[in-house]
């Protein structure tokens, strides 16, 4: 189901209102609240691979868009470099150092700046994918399936595993998690199950969910706040009133979303700042 | 067996605001004691800056498992 505002509301109504102009105050309907059902996209095209059927819907083709707009943007900003930049390579450079000083270099130290292609990648992927939840036309931030968010951890999992067991052998990974040296005995017994623990799941499942969890509350917000600004929309002055209450909500709350996209960009990638951290040398 | 007391309508909203309070205040203590900390060293705001954005992280996972929980365990 393609979501946007109008339809929603009329969807929502159908069977309801008599003459399909959607459901509003007064006309005897109740309010048409949005749920998880405005996640779900009927696939454009779906192709089957060997058996397994690969739906390619809407957040999948917004994925493949804002991938092609990234990479086309770093291609035109470092094709030619130059001494002096000009405007695209200019704003390039600076979401580039913003990754290496503030993150790479602030949480791994010198050896970080290896892992700056990487975070930058992940950063801008994580971001541009979030701001389709507020980009006219588009407005599905595509980080709101959590399959999306999950693939990332996934490799961010595969990755720090990897680190670790090749900086620290299998055994001392675990063991500089598990038994952080200077604590009394019988504190191991609750801690290293729970930093094992901390390590195998919770790590990538937090991120993960987060993430999506993030991007899932506050689309659902401004759904709600716009489906609610068409069903207060009626000739009395409690409906106007309420309409554009609820109006400038959206509109401030799509303000507060971009903030949003963007913290939950910077916290993911920071997370996997920290775990490769964490992996390159043990943390005492 | 006799009903003493029953709830009826959207659990899920009361359980994410159970789910809520405890992260509420953790972010605002993480956020609290950052800023009183910025503005005893404000020379140390870079690495002030990213440990408080960690502990937000880290708090606010556990609210917004609440929040999704309904979505996944709902009827």
């Amino acid at each position: 189901m393609v979501v946007d505002l109008a339809t929603s509301a009329v969807l929502a109504s159908e069977g309801v209102a008599p003459d399909g102009g959607g459901c509003h105050l007064g006309s005897g309907c109740g309010f048409p609240a949005p749920n998880g059902d405005i996640f779900f996209f009927d696939p454009y095209v779906t192709l089957t691979v060997l058996g397994v059927d690969f739906h390619i819907n809407k957040a999948v083709v917004l994925m493949a868009l804002g991938s092609v707009i990234i990479v086309t943007f770093f291609l035109v900003a470092f094709r030619r470099p130059k001494i002096v930049p000009g405007k695209t390579q200019l704003v390039g450079e600076v979401g580039y150092l913003f990754v290496r000083d503030g993150i790479a270099r602030e949480v791994i130290g010198e050896e970080g700046d290896r892992f700056v292609p990487f975070l930058t990648s992940m950063f801008f992927f994580v971001w541009v994918m979030n701001f389709m939840g507020v980009l006219p036309f588009a407005q599905f931030p595509v980080m709101s399936r959590v399959m999306f968010p999950a693939g990332l951890a996934l490799i961010v999992y595969v990755l720090y595993m990897y680190l670790g067991m090749k900086h620290q052998g299998v055994w001392g990974f675990f063991r500089n998690a598990m038994f952080p040296p200077g604590l009394p005995v019988f504190v191991y017994v609750l801690l290293a199950p729970i930093e094992l623990l901390g390590v195998l799941i919770v790590r990538p499942f937090t991120q993960a969910i987060r993430l999506f969890a993030n991007m899932f509350a506050g689309h659902l917000l401004l759904v709600t706040f716009s489906v609610g600004t068409w069903y207060l929309l009626s000739p009395s002055v409690i409906g106007i009133l309420g309409s554009a209450a609820s109006f400038t909500t959206v509109v401030a709350l799509t303000g507060f979303e971009m903030f949003i996209q963007g913290l939950q960009a910077f916290i993911f990638t920071l997370l996997t700042a920290v775990y490769i951290s964490g992996s390159l040398h043990a943390e005492h | 067996m006799s009903l003493l007391a029953e709830v009826t309508g959207s659990l899920g909203s009361i359980g994410y605001g159970l789910a809520a309070i405890g992260p509420g205040i953790g972010i605002g203590i993480i956020f609290g004691q950052g800023v009183q900390a910025i503005a005893r060293q404000p020379e140390a705001y870079g690495v002030i800056r990213q440990n408080m954005i960690l502990g937000f992280a880290l708090a606010e996972a556990l609210a917004l498992i609440g929040f999704v929980a309904p979505f996944v365990y709902g009827k």
